[in-house]
């Protein structure tokens, strides 16, 4: 054992400490280790993303014309575009989160305000979790069996349905911990007025906590964006322009789907090209979403 | 002013606010009800397979359309496997950078690396799919699987692991995409719980002269621990239920092969490939059960979790 | 000390938070256009009594009163009472500002279009009126349709001064109102409640002995939930009665 005394402060009449070289040396030696690997899992982390963007970017540029907006799905072996695709996912979309945010933002009304009384509380977020978290092929898997079997056919109502499934527990809880995030004083300042309790949530709580659930809303547009499972069994995909939404109706990620995994090199470059669309437009969303996050902080 | 025990507005108003009360209430309910439904659904849809192969359902690995002989087993293990290698990859990885980024990184390059990771949980998951088919499993096929499995697979005990035809796509392959898809999530999840610990704890710890790995692993995790259980659990879960990035990649064969290397199917794979072409009613409801399950696998880690994370919480109710 | 023309009775009040007995059999009277202050340590209860007056303590389970409040001779504890009228007459300002997040203008006017229909002239003149009566209407004039969050903290509960009152009630209830204002803010407020006093019943509620002793007309001390003293301002705080209150004014402890 190798004992060095180690003079702390020259200065000082105290006794120095007396530590023993070997341990703290090791000590030393799993820090700089550990260190390293975490600096070395942020590395891996980032060569993922990277590579992945970059090819992304790489072969989804070369399909990018102003033809993907304007022609729809061609055959294999002819040029074409997205069009019929791209207006479908906008339209189930745009009708997935029209049906989805209402109810959310109500169920997150109530399980904020009133939330602190009764069963129904406590097991309506136990069961919100459970559905933000259920995989989004069983919640397509649902509504084909309760909606799609029952009208006979496949639709974009389905589709749009599906969709909202999946933006109702997002906004849920997101309306929910806005409003817990705002300070009683608040409610109690409205109250004091003499306001009823729904004009004090309506007008005054709900304001407060708008910015929020709004970036609520928006990620949670970003989430069915890209979702391709929860429309295989619902909006199943159409090959022609349409715009009825009572029929099956295109949408870019099953088209990415169908044309990766055909044989055919012209499919291949507009799945790429899709891929790209999708990805820019959820990576805005998110970027929008953060900084409308950012901007509440900044207002207060 | 009014007299304030005027019955005709008092009556309006408290109509207004039992009704308004009335309907967030239903919508609330609305929410519970869902789950119920989906559950009453999928039963429903299984039942004719569930009546026609009962628990063997569970054992048997054949898959066999043509003569309506199905069994779980293949997509179940692809799930699982799956999943138990994205979580085995995934969860140091998140470690270490939630590590990174909340103790080594400088602080100009916090944001940008934070912004990286979630980044990284946004894209969706089509495109890890795209990435995965046409970028990645060709190049692990050209470069690194025949190394491995020349190298590996005369080991004794572990070898058969890594035996098979280099593809490129497989159940590891897929593993590793799934890996890389929750990294982000179980990352942002950690980073958050590891920014919230108290300085002064932290402080407490550096002024006995502890290392930096020392303050982490005695102060940070144990005081964090219910939060990273949560992300943990969190990644679990979207690795189980993740379709499209798997259906890409995992070969999707219906033969019972395990080995790393060595095509498969997961549920979610199985269900988005034959789904819309299945016929027959057996068929179908075969695929529903598979679906079931899944949610009942879900289901179960999501409960165990929650579980878990209240005993965490009473143990520390007790000893503090 | 019953007076004929008491604004506001409180008789054998008993308050609790569960089964917690916060306030004990208190009883007293406060006088129309009268600051009556409520001072006494932390945890007395003072801010529980003041939040009976106007029933805010309801909107959160397990709080519950029993006794008597008369406010112009008739119980708001009972239940025929309109709580939501109760509140637009007897207004309320608290400890931290809270602006609503609306324009100045809409703060104001958010009380008051609850409870009345005003054209748009009547409507700018009562917000005029209002932000007058909390001496903020010559530094918002010019900026009403801002945020009330653009305004400085002592200006903020200002607003909030000025959102009370512009509902025109008759009790006015101050919880702490400058306890988290700077002593310039804090002198501009004091002015002000001096001011309101000539058309408002104001009750207040101070940590602040000196502001006690400024403000208020009558004042009372609590302590553990009991009255132990109420009585006039310059009396409590020269010659009380009780060896409690002596020993709390002199700050013997506190």
């Amino acid at each position: 054992m190798n004992d060095t005394t180690l003079d702390l402060a020259k200065t000082q009449k105290n006794p120095t400490i007396t530590m023993n070289t070997a341990i703290y040396f090791r000590r030393r030696l799993i820090n700089r280790l550990t260190m390293g690997i975490s600096m070395l899992a942020m590395v891996f982390g980032l060569f993922w993303l990277c590579w992945i963007l970059l090819t992304l970017v790489q072969n989804g540029i070369s399909g990018i014309h102003l033809s993907i907006f304007t022609h729809s799905t061609p055959p294999p072996g002819e040029s074409g575009g997205l069009a019929n695709a791209i207006v479908g996912s906008l339209l189930m979309t745009s009708f997935g989160t029209l049906i989805g945010t209402p109810i959310g933002i109500l169920s997150g009304v109530y399980l904020a305000e009133f939330g602190n009384r009764g069963w129904l509380a406590p097991a309506t977020r136990f069961i919100n979790d459970i559905l933000l978290s259920a995989p989004s092929i069983v919640i397509g898997l649902f509504v084909y069996e309760v909606y799609v079997v029952s009208m006979g056919h496949f639709s974009g109502w389905a589709g749009a349905l599906a969709l909202s499934l999946l933006v109702i527990p997002v906004v849920v809880r997101t309306t929910e911990n806005m409003l817990r995030l705002v300070p009683s004083s608040l409610r109690e300042a409205a109250v004091a007025l003499g306001t009823p309790q729904w004009k004090v949530v309506m007008y005054v709580t709900l304001r407060a906590a708008k910015s929020g659930v709004i970036t609520g809303i928006l990620l949670a547009v970003a989430r069915i964006t890209g979702e391709t499972a929860p429309l295989l069994f619902t909006a199943l995909n159409n090959q022609f322009w349409n715009s009825n939404m009572n029929q099956p109706m295109a949408n870019l990620p099953i088209v990415i789907f169908q044309f990766a995994m055909s044989p055919y090199d012209d499919w291949h470059t507009l799945a790429w090209a899709g891929s790209l669309l999708i990805t820019f437009s959820v990576l805005s969303l998110n970027i929008i979403a953060r900084w409308l996050g950012s901007q509440k902080h900044n207002s207060h | 002013m009014e007299n304030f025990s005027n019955g005709q507005r008092m009556q309006r108003q408290r109509l207004l606010d039992q009704s308004f009360r009335i309907v967030t209430r239903s919508f609330a309910f609305l929410v519970l009800s869902l789950l119920i439904g989906i559950l009453i659904s999928l039963v429903i849809g299984a039942a004719p397979s569930i009546k026609a192969f009962g628990f063997g359902f569970l054992t048997t690995s054949d898959w066999d359309p043509v003569n309506n002989h199905f069994g779980a087993v293949v997509p179940v293990f692809g799930t699982l496997v799956t999943s138990v290698i994205a979580l085995l990859i995934g969860v140091p990885v998140s470690f270490g950078i939630a590590l990174f980024l909340t103790e080594l990184c400088p602080t100009w390059l916090k944001r940008p690396f934070g912004i990286a990771v979630e980044l990284l949980a946004g894209i969706p998951s089509i495109i890890y799919g795209m990435w995965g088919l046409f970028v990645f499993a060709p190049f692990f096929s050209e470069n690194i699987q025949p190394w491995l499995i020349d190298n590996l697979s005369p080991v004794p005990l572990i070898g058969w692991i890594f035996q098979g035809a280099p593809m490129g796509i497989g159940i590891f392959t897929a593993g590793l995409i799934l890996a890389i898809m929750v990294i982000p999530f179980i990352a942002s999840v950690m980073r958050d719980v590891f920014e919230v610990v108290p300085s002064l704890l932290k402080e407490s710890a550096y002024g006995l002269g502890s290392t930096t790995w020392e303050v982490v692993r005695y102060v940070v995790l144990p005081y964090t621990k219910t939060g990273v259980v949560g992300g943990i659990m969190l990644g679990l879960g979207r690795a189980l239920g993740e379709t499209m990035a798997v259906t890409f990649v995992i070969g999707n064969s219906s033969r019972f092969a395990p080995g790393l290397f060595q095509p498969g199917n997961s549920i979610a794979s199985s269900l988005a490939n034959e789904f819309a072409e299945a016929n027959g009613d057996l068929y179908v409801s075969s695929l529903i059960q598979l679906g079931l399950i899944l949610f009942f696998i879900t289901f179960i880690v999501l409960a165990c979790s929650k579980f878990l994370l209240l005993r965490l919480k009473r143990q520390e109710g007790k000893e503090t | 000390m019953a007076e004929i023309g008491s604004k506001l009775q409180v008789k054998n009040l008993n308050f609790y938070y569960g089964n917690f007995h916060a306030l004990k059999s208190i009883s007293l009277d406060i006088a129309p256009n009268k600051v009556t202050a409520f001072i006494g340590p932390s945890g007395c209860g003072k801010s529980t009594l003041l939040r009976t007056f106007n029933r805010m303590f309801e909107l959160y389970p397990g709080l519950r009163a029993e006794g008597e409040i008369l406010l112009d001779q008739k119980n708001i504890l009972g239940k025929d009472i309109d709580v939501n009228l109760l509140r637009a007459k007897v207004g309320m300002v608290f400890q931290k500002p809270t602006p609503f997040p609306m324009s100045i203008y809409d703060n104001i006017t958010f009380g008051v279009k609850l409870y009345e229909k005003l054209r748009k002239t009547d409507m700018d003149d009562r917000v005029e009126w209002a932000l007058r009566k909390a001496a903020l209407w010559n530094e918002v004039k010019d900026k009403l349709k801002q945020s009330g969050h653009s305004l400085s903290g002592g200006q903020q509960q200002r607003l909030c001064i000025a959102r009370a009152v512009a509902s025109r009630p008759e009790v006015l209830l101050l919880d702490e109102p400058t306890s988290a204002l700077d002593p310039i803010s804090t002198a501009h407020i004091e002015e002000l409640i001096h001011e309101l006093k000539e058309d408002y019943t104001i009750a207040i509620v101070t940590h602040n002995m000196q502001q006690a002793a400024r403000v208020s007309d009558y004042t009372a001390y609590m302590y553990l939930g009991e009255m132990v003293e109420f009585g006039d301002t310059d009396m409590i705080f020269t010659t009380p009665k009780q060896r409690a209150t002596e020993d709390y004014i002199t700050g013997k402890f506190g």
